[in-house]
């Protein structure tokens, strides 16, 4: 896009946020009563739903059930006005099929699912506003489902964006910096023992900048993780007060 | 490769000879049409095919060529590949290649438009897996550049609203604008990203915990990172295998600009290329092993720890005969002794090999089975022919030839070891 600066001299972006600084975060757990855990994130403008059911009995096939672990089992999809132009996405397409994979690895590493054997979690996410940042939005939402469901994880799976601009590591990218075809990290990762669950890259980063921009993907994600422990425990006060402890 | 507890430290070898971070050998191949190639990876082989059409843009990419990359299984490359089963595998591959080939940028496709807004080139690259030993991306990333550096598409030229698109015999064919290569390379982790292998067979795919995939060119820069398999990396695991990617691109770069040198070369000079000529190197009547270096130097020392702790062979008794009644006995594929009845006069060779004969016997009648039976020891004698002598062969016996005819002597003192059992006349 011509004529937009992604980095002012000054340091601004083109939203007014610093290099390493995230959008504003808001989250809300157990938005919906049917299912085992729900959750409901905004990231900026990106809003994402992730819905959880399960652990239950393998739904289908039973061949497929594993017979030490659970199976996850995880469906990503865009609602038609998540974009700028109304595009109708078909059920099958590589994208969304790729995403559901993304998903499933990075959840079947933090989910403990050597406690249900022979059973399967369905994880469903659908992104509302799509800007920027997608994938993790839906992580973050995902990972709230899960807790909202009970179902018991290793750690938090807290996921961020990075961008490499001017010789400057942005953080949190939203649709526009995105656009611009720069370098762009995505990046998924359980903070206590600060493992990456998932990482995935594009577009060209020279050798030397990569741990630059590792290193703000990973801060970022700190970062979401200390909000979203922030919103779990809102929650479990929120739940207690109700129950009348 | 597990460790062992020995008190040696052994070098650390994979199942086919290769270092930790070594590649198979990568073979180039091409065919007589541009854009076409095969590229083996070791015994992975991947089929390349470029090939070009002149339609209308994107809407909202107007000026710009449209690339569209498919990747196949093809059901011959392996056993496990339907034609619906592999879904989820070909779902990663082919949106990994895509990544790695489009969001790279690695071909200007501002060059591919032909008038703006109504005719642009779209590129088409088709893989085609041809047989699965393991790392399916590196061949099929390699295949894919290759096929694009080596394709040629038509000269077109426009003249106001024209549009003249020249035949191949009319003006050369002109190759596409490639900025850089991106070639990926595989890294497959083992017992919680202790172990790091490069190029993973198949047999080690099978076992590994996961993949982490770079793609770099032979500027040292990244083009994708993708980690499936739900392993967990460390920061400072990825910056390794990035230093890594970089040296192993930059052998691999090489091997490709010589390959295209060379077949260059040779049309140029008119001399014969295409598949035929390149497979035809490989004689198929032959095995062939590809050599991997081994190192034998403490061989001996190995063979006899191992001859050391291993317990002796224990001794194998075989019993070629059936000691029950009503077995018919037949001759053990020894020397025949058909030739031997004309020749009753003639004495045998005492000092040469001396080998026993067994006469074929039918089968006897059960009363004088039992009446054969003598011991639980005693071979019994079945046969009522003519020829008396039977040998029965016992191993670890030198074995003796005999004459056995009924009226002839018997010329030969049985060994040692053979029972002689005189046979009985059988009742009148």
């Amino acid at each position: 896009m011509a004529g937009l600066e992604l980095l002012s001299d000054q340091g601004y972006r083109v939203d007014g946020r610093r290099a390493g600084e995230l959008r504003k975060i808001q989250a809300r757990m157990g938005v919906f009563a049917q299912a085992d855990g729900s959750a409901y994130i905004e990231q900026g403008n990106t809003k994402a739903l992730a819905v959880v059911y399960g652990p239950h009995e393998m739904r289908g096939s039973r061949s497929r059930a594993l017979p030490d672990r659970a199976l996850v089992n995880c469906q990503y999809s865009m609602a038609t006005f998540s974009t700028g132009e109304r595009k109708r996405r078909p059920h099958g397409d590589r994208k969304a099929c790729e995403m559901g994979l993304q998903l499933r690895q990075t959840f079947e590493a933090a989910i403990l699912t050597q406690l249900y054997p022979r059973s399967q979690i369905d994880i469903y996410v659908q992104v509302l506003q799509a800007d920027g940042g997608n994938y993790a939005a839906c992580v973050n939402a995902a990972t709230l489902a899960v807790l909202d469901a009970g179902i018991p994880m290793r750690d938090f799976v807290c996921a961020c964006s990075a961008g490499f601009v001017d010789g400057t590591a942005l953080a949190d990218l939203s649709h526009v910096e995105e656009a611009a075809g720069g370098p762009q990290v995505a990046l998924a990762l359980l903070p206590a023992s600060g493992q990456l669950a998932l990482l995935e890259m594009d577009a060209r980063l020279h050798e030397d900048h990569l741990q630059q921009v590792l290193e703000a993907a990973s801060q970022a994600a700190r970062d979401v993780h200390a909000l979203l422990d922030r919103v779990v425990r809102q929650h479990v006060r929120e739940a207690a007060l109700l129950l009348g402890d | 490769m597990s460790p062992r507890p020995s008190t040696r430290p052994l070098p650390a070898v994979r199942l086919d000879g290769r270092q930790t971070y070594d590649y198979r050998n990568i073979k180039i191949s091409f065919g007589t049409d541009y854009g076409c190639c095969i590229v083996e990876l070791g015994k992975t082989r991947v089929l390349g095919q470029v090939s070009c059409e002149l339609v209308s843009p994107k809407l909202n990419r107007a000026t710009e060529g449209i690339l569209f990359f498919n990747l196949e299984l093809s059901q011959m490359a392996a056993p496990g590949f339907e034609p619906g089963r592999q879904s989820d595998l070909l779902v990663k591959l082919n949106r990994l290649l895509e990544r790695c080939l489009r969001n790279s940028k690695c071909i200007d496709t501002e060059s591919l438009c032909v008038v703006a807004g109504e005719k642009v080139w779209q590129i088409r690259v088709d893989l085609h897996l041809l047989n699965h030993d393991g790392n399916i991306v590196d061949a099929a990333s390699i295949a894919a550049i290759v096929a694009l550096c080596h394709f040629r598409r038509p000269d077109v030229s426009v003249q106001g609203d024209e549009i003249t698109l020249y035949a191949l015999e009319e003006r050369d064919p002109v190759p596409l604008s490639i900025h850089h290569m991106p070639i990926c390379v595989s890294f497959a982790f083992f017992q919680q990203g202790t172990y790091l292998l490069v190029d993973p067979n198949e047999r080690e795919e099978r076992v590994m915990d996961g993949l982490l995939v770079i793609a770099m060119n032979k500027h040292r820069e990244i083009c994708t990172v993708q980690s499936s398999g739900g392993i967990m990396l460390l920061q400072d695991q990825v910056l390794r295998c990035s230093k890594i990617a970089g040296v192993k691109v930059a052998e691999i770069t090489e091997l490709i600009q010589k390959a295209l040198e060379n077949d260059r070369r040779v049309r140029k000079e008119g001399g014969k290329f295409g598949f035929a000529e390149s497979i035809a190197n490989q004689r198929i009547t032959a095995f062939k092993m590809e050599k991997a270096p081994v190192d034998t130097s403490d061989v001996e020392e190995k063979a006899e720890e191992i001859i050391a702790e291993a317990d002796p062979p224990s001794e194998a008794v075989s019993k070629p005969v059936l000691w029950t009644p009503g077995t018919a006995q037949i001759g053990e594929g020894i020397e025949s002794s058909w030739g031997d009845l004309e020749e009753e006069d003639e004495e045998d060779e005492g000092g040469s090999d001396e080998v026993t004969i067994l006469d074929s016997v039918k089968m006897e009648t059960e009363d004088q089975n039992v009446g054969n039976h003598i011991g639980d020891d005693t071979p019994i004698v079945l046969s009522d022919s003519e020829e008396d002598e039977i040998i029965i062969l016992e191993p670890g016996e030198n074995p003796k030839k005999t004459r056995t005819q009924a009226n002839c002597q018997q010329g030969k003192v049985p060994s040692k070891k053979a029972i002689r059992k005189k046979k009985q006349q059988p009742a009148d």
